[in-house]
């Protein structure tokens, strides 16, 4: 399944499509096969309305496909129920969000908490696995703040730190460096790198071509359509 | 597919979910206590409506009248020439004491022409003391249907009754005329021929202060001795309140074939004036009180929703984090009711606070059931989780791609 040889597919999409049923209908996915290797650094690009959010919530299971197949981890994930997708929310996808998504009076150790929670982990351990992620992302120093106290870049990190928490199958990013700027978009785009190296799947959606540029394979997705983007090897 | 029975369901610990409750509310701590305001004024006016009508209506009835409204007493009817026709039977506490809302029941009757009573420890022939003095035949449970009280020795009890063991019990005023002062030296008395022993003083009767100055004898020892056959009337303590209600079952009890051969007295004064009192007290305020209860879970329900519409974006994370719609619905039902909880707690504290403050303005003695203050939390949680449960299903049903883009 794997086209580099990397390892068995995480993620893999056969013929799906997500229509809308509005009038008329809008096809934002349409019969896309996709796979991503354990260890595998995808980014998807496209410009706005291209689907690629669209796309990425059905990765997450956010979102039902209208027909196709998708299988995670080898599980066909379309025939579950509602609880059991959320439980392979809880147990096996990692979320960053472009608007971080923090709860503001909660401090940077009780949000990275979060991971974990809805899969019955102790709270204990959830404590040790948080204080784990904030040690990975550097953060450590700021265990007791609150998201307010924190920049830009430390409340993202502590979004990636929530994600870790997961010890998710892939982590999923949603335009993580649209509300930063470059220079922190650079320290968050180095600490996806490290993460890829300790070998986490990551799928990343961006319409920045510098982002996309430091994953190692990026695809397209235009109109709903999807592409497989062919320089792979020359720009890393 | 098999794959499919791999996966585990989500969970939220019971735990977690706690903690998540105690930060949802802990988060904007001025706003849950402003939302607490309704459901505290609503269940502590109930609260002090409740209470002070009870001690306001407690404080009409006066040891006088709480005598009268306590007691029922029963009678046989008499025809015409005076030759009653309805049977009393002796044991009546057997069949009334079981009856809710009686506390104590007896029988009575005069002994007729019972003959002169005179003590035999006076010696002298030419004043023996002896006077002329009601004798009534009594059931063991008289003395606790009067009121009454001994001072010295003991009432009846059933084995007297059984052997119709000759024994008396005297009041205190009797006693006094007699001299008989002490019971150790095993006093008796004559009731005209008749010795009977003296077991027994009564220094108070409330019911019925003439017990202070007769002789009370067992019912079987004036059968045999003075062919005393039935009681002539029935006393019964009830409970303040259940005077109409046993005055309906009683004779029914002593006389289940023929219930309406007896006379029933039962109080009606005081209990018509305490609803009185009670009535104007109570209408507006339990009004008030409820009207402030709804005002209270609207407030409840409002700022709820308004809370869900600004977590809309928390809603959706929890979501990607793997909530279901009724974790989500449940934390939200959660903190509602524990803000109606929070409100019954600190109503209920206010609302007794109020009952003792009046009271003791007044010089009352405040009354309130205690099952009340301990009613108005979960009462106050109820409310919350009523209110909670429109915002809760909203919250439930966002969508997570929706919720996560979310307004905020």
């Amino acid at each position: 399944m794997s086209e580099n040889g990397r390892g068995p597919s995480v993620i893999s999409l056969r013929k799906v499509s997500r229509v809308f049923d509005t009038t008329p209908p809008v096809a934002a996915v349409r019969d896309v096969d996709l796979e991503i290797a354990a260890g595998e650094y995808v980014a998807i690009v496209g410009p706005s309305g291209s689907g690629k959010s669209t796309l990425l919530n059905l990765l997450g299971l956010l979102d039902r496909p209208t027909s196709g197949t998708y299988l995670l981890d080898g599980h066909d994930v379309g025939r579950l129920s509602d609880a059991q997708r959320a439980g392979v929310r809880a147990e096996r996808l990692g979320f960053v969000f472009q608007a971080f998504h923090l709860i503001g009076h909660r401090s940077a150790l009780e949000n990275v908490m979060f991971g974990g929670m809805y899969r019955g982990v102790r709270r204990n351990e959830r404590r040790d696995r948080a204080l784990a992620a904030l040690d990975r992302v550097g953060l450590s120093h700021r265990a007791g703040f609150r998201p307010d106290r924190l920049s830009g870049g430390e409340q993202q990190r502590v979004a990636v730190a929530r994600a870790l928490a997961v010890r998710p199958s892939i982590l999923l990013c949603d335009e993580p460096t649209g509300n930063l700027d470059s220079v922190t978009t650079d320290s968050i785009m180095s600490l996806l790198d490290g993460l890829v190296a300790d070998g986490l799947t990551i799928c990343l959606i961006t319409h920045d071509p510098g982002v996309a540029a430091r994953a190692q394979r990026r695809v397209r997705i235009i109109d709903g359509w999807l592409t497989e983007v062919a320089d792979e090897v020359a720009v890393r | 597919m098999s794959s499919g029975l791999a996966i585990a369901r989500s969970r939220f610990r019971l735990a977690d979910a706690f903690d998540e409750l105690l930060a949802g509310i802990f988060a904007r701590p001025t706003r849950s206590l402003l939302t607490t305001l309704g459901t505290v004024l609503g269940l502590a006016s109930l609260i002090v409506t409740v209470g002070l009508s009870r001690t306001a209506g407690s404080q009409i009835i006066d040891q006088f009248n709480e005598l009268q409204a306590s007691q029922v007493m029963v009678t046989a009817r008499s025809s015409g020439r005076d030759e009653a026709v309805g049977r009393l039977p002796w044991a009546v506490e057997a069949r009334l004491d079981r009856l809710n809302g009686v506390v104590a029941s007896g029988a009575v009757a005069d002994v007729p022409n019972p003959g002169r009573v005179r003590t035999v420890s006076v010696v002298d022939p030419t004043d023996d003391h002896a006077v002329t003095v009601p004798v009534v035949a009594a059931s063991s449970g008289v003395l606790a249907a009067v009121r009454g009280h001994v001072a010295a020795g003991r009432w009846f009890d059933e084995g007297h009754v059984q052997r119709a063991d000759r024994v008396a019990v005297i009041g205190v005023n009797l006693a006094q005329d007699l001299g008989i002062r002490r019971l150790d030296v095993q006093p008796g008395l004559y009731i005209g021929e008749h010795f009977f022993s003296v077991i027994g003083i009564v220094d108070e009767a409330l019911r019925d202060r003439g017990f202070l100055g007769s002789v009370m004898i067992t019912s079987t020892a004036a059968e045999q001795v003075f062919d005393v056959r039935r009681p002539e009337r029935v006393v019964i303590e009830v409970e303040l309140g259940a005077g109409e209600v046993i005055a309906a079952q009683a004779p029914v009890a002593l006389s289940p074939s023929a219930p309406e051969t007896l006379a029933v007295v039962a109080p009606n004064m005081p209990q018509a004036a305490r609803d009185r009192v009670a009535g104007e007290v109570n209408s507006l305020f339990v009004l008030l009180g409820l009207v402030s209860l709804v005002v209270g879970a609207i407030g409840i329900a409002n700022v709820t929703l308004v809370t869900v519409i600004e977590r809309t974006r928390e809603i959706g994370l929890r979501r990607a984090l793997g909530a279901r719609q009724r974790h989500i619905a449940g934390q939200f039902l959660g903190e509602s009711a524990a803000i109606g909880l929070i409100g019954g707690i600190v109503g209920a504290s206010v609302g007794v606070i109020i009952v003792v403050v009046v009271s003791a303005a007044k010089g009352w003695t405040p009354v309130l059931d205690p099952w009340m203050p301990f009613l108005a939390p979960p009462a106050g949680a109820l409310v919350g989780l009523l209110a909670g449960a429109y915002p809760a299903v909203r919250a439930a049903r966002l969508e997570p791609v929706e919720a996560l883009r979310g307004q905020s």
